[in-house]
């Protein structure tokens, strides 16, 4: 046998006890081809394509999961933006493709579906405009559809008159589904530097630089990240511990690689990328804040989290860079509090913050994720968090995301559950002294001097 | 075609676990090509086999679903993959 007797018991661990996973099949769509200046065709068009091309998804998903035992949670579905095929005269026809899109992923048994939203770093078109404020109604009427906006690029600047509509957005869309905890705002995120490949939710899109049809493939296992630390033990310096999460990445990576080559065959369309993020999910041993622990911290939210997430983050693509030459995506290390049990743990014993999560958004990969907030935090305190998320990201010329939750009629200390792979979380204080006036002023942020480089 | 399966048997040594699982396999026309097998400390048998699928009368999902039942019967904890998965992630 070629292989040896550790490397297969290796492997088992990983995926039986560890959970190891794919965590995503992602099929992106292109949809321009849709596009029609009735509202009604585009909608049937729309509906006929993603048909056509992702009706045998699900199936081969499982097909695969079947042959190599590999658990495959999710397919998903990307498309073009709506913003940039959808011939939208009214947020209400906005709504009826939502509602397609929405029924057309029942109907396939797709998980989620994103790229309802728009891009507008540097300005927005008259339909942007009509996106945005169609968020709330979509969100509020669908269940599977994800949005997006970007409204802040290295190369352009941050758009502050969309930030601005954003912190108002945000809110209408928590009162809209305050039946269910506001669930409608873990449906959306505000980029900068969104990528256009990025098969993991809410955020994905197929950006219009992509093919017809492609297939991208996040694969996650924070629980082996963690097991292979806490065997490495106590003493090892943090060299050693960066070349130990760099090999068991290197691992992963080559698993979901496997998967998506064969995928994308056995659907006849290209294969995109592979995304390896380690994605918390609520599974106990699930969890990114457990890895740092298991670095070294008390608790997640210590000082020396920054460092330690910097270690796992670039530890993380370092290792699935060299293991497949198909890398995109966000890659790296993703830090949702509801969605994970050890950050949620962090936060209710009082040692992760608000701000200390702001800071460890300079070196994930992504920002901040699926964090709660009192239901009454100000519009512009919403647009301020935004600002300065979408500033980390421009100034360091990576992709910043914010996807927080001013959860309706709930206040600090209070618990809100949102059910499945969101999880559940405590309501976080957060500094409520007003940016009003410096909000209010909008316009646009010149981009960074890094964005120049022509 | 190259249909191998990577088997995994793992729990309390007890008399007769390779016979059972060898039988199990012969019935569904499955060849072993490989055995390697050990006790671990504290009385862990520890087996893992290669066997070739291709004249098999069921797919690796119904091989499955019928070493899970064994793994119940005989209180082991049983796995199948396919070997590709094994090469992709330990071999370059």
């Amino acid at each position: 046998m070629r292989i040896a007797p550790e490397e297969i018991l290796e492997t088992i661990k990983m995926i039986e006890d560890l959970n190891l996973d794919i965590r995503t099949i992602t099929m992106g769509i292109s949809l321009f081809d849709c596009s029609d200046s009735s509202e009604t065709v585009t909608n049937k068009k729309v509906y006929e394509k993603i048909y056509r091309l992702a009706k045998n998804l699900k199936k081969e998903a499982k097909a695969l999961e079947n042959k190599f035992g590999l658990p495959i949670v999710n397919t998903r579905i990307s498309i073009t933006p709506v913003s940039l095929f959808y011939p939208a005269k009214s947020i209400d026809s906005l709504v009826d493709l939502s509602k397609n899109l929405d029924k057309i992923a029942g109907e396939l048994d797709i998980d989620f579906t994103g790229g309802f939203g728009c891009l507008v770093h540097k300005g927005e078109t008259e339909i942007d405009k009509l996106v945005i404020e169609s968020l709330p109604f979509v969100l509020s009427s669908t269940e599977k559809v994800c949005s997006f906006v970007n409204t802040a690029s290295t190369k352009s600047g941050i758009n502050m008159d969309a930030i601005l509509k954003m912190g108002r957005i945000i809110k209408d869309i928590a009162y809209k589904t305050r039946e269910k905890d506001s669930i409608g705002c873990a449906k959306l995120v505000v980029f900068a530097n969104a990528v256009e490949d990025n098969p993991f939710m809410a955020g994905a899109f197929h950006g219009p630089g992509e093919p017809e049809c492609s297939i991208n493939v996040g694969v996650s296992g924070p629980g082996v990240v963690k097991y292979a630390l806490k065997k490495l033990g106590k003493t090892a310096n943090l060299g050693e511990v960066a070349e130990t999460i760099k090999k068991v990445a290197f691992k992963i990576t080559r698993a979901g690689e496997l998967i998506g080559k064969e995928i994308a065959k056995r659907l006849g369309v290209s294969f995109g990328i592979l995304d390896l993020s380690l994605a918390p999910t609520p599974a106990i041993g699930d969890s990114v804040a457990e890895i740092l622990e298991a670095m070294g911290l008390e608790s997640t939210g210590s000082f020396g989290t920054v460092t330690a997430l910097f270690i796992l983050n670039d530890a993380v693509k370092k290792g699935g860079l060299f293991a497949s030459s198909s890398v995109g995506g966000l890659s790296g290390a993703f830090i949702p509090v509801s969605e994970d049990k050890g950050m949620v743990s962090a936060v209710k014993k009082g040692s992760l913050n608000m701000e200390m999560l702001m800071a460890m958004t300079s070196v994930c990969s992504v920002g901040l994720d699926m964090i709660v907030i009192p239901g009454d935090t100000l519009d512009e305190v919403i647009s301020a968090i935004i600002a300065d998320e979408m500033a980390i990201g421009v100034a360091n010329n990576k992709t910043t995301g914010v996807r927080i939750i001013p959860a309706y009629g709930k206040k600090v200390g209070d618990y809100v559950s949102f059910g499945g792979l969101l999880g559940e979380a405590p309501v976080m204080a957060i500094n409520q002294f007003s940016p009003k006036d410096f909000i209010n002023r909008g316009g646009r942020i010149p981009a960074p001097i890094i964005g120049f480089r022509n | 075609m190259e249909n191998k399966v990577v088997i995994t048997v793992l729990g309390e040594d007890r008399v007769g676990i390779v016979a059972n699982i060898s039988n199990l396999l012969a019935t569904h026309n499955i060849n072993i090509e490989d055995i390697t097998q050990k006790i671990l400390k504290g009385n862990i048998f520890a087996m893992i086999m290669l066997v070739d699928m291709k004249n098999a009368n069921i797919d690796l999902g119904e091989l499955r679903k019928k070493l899970d039942e064994k793994s119940i019967e005989l209180g082991m904890k049983i796995t199948a993959h396919d070997l590709e998965l094994f090469n992709y992630m330990h071999r370059i």
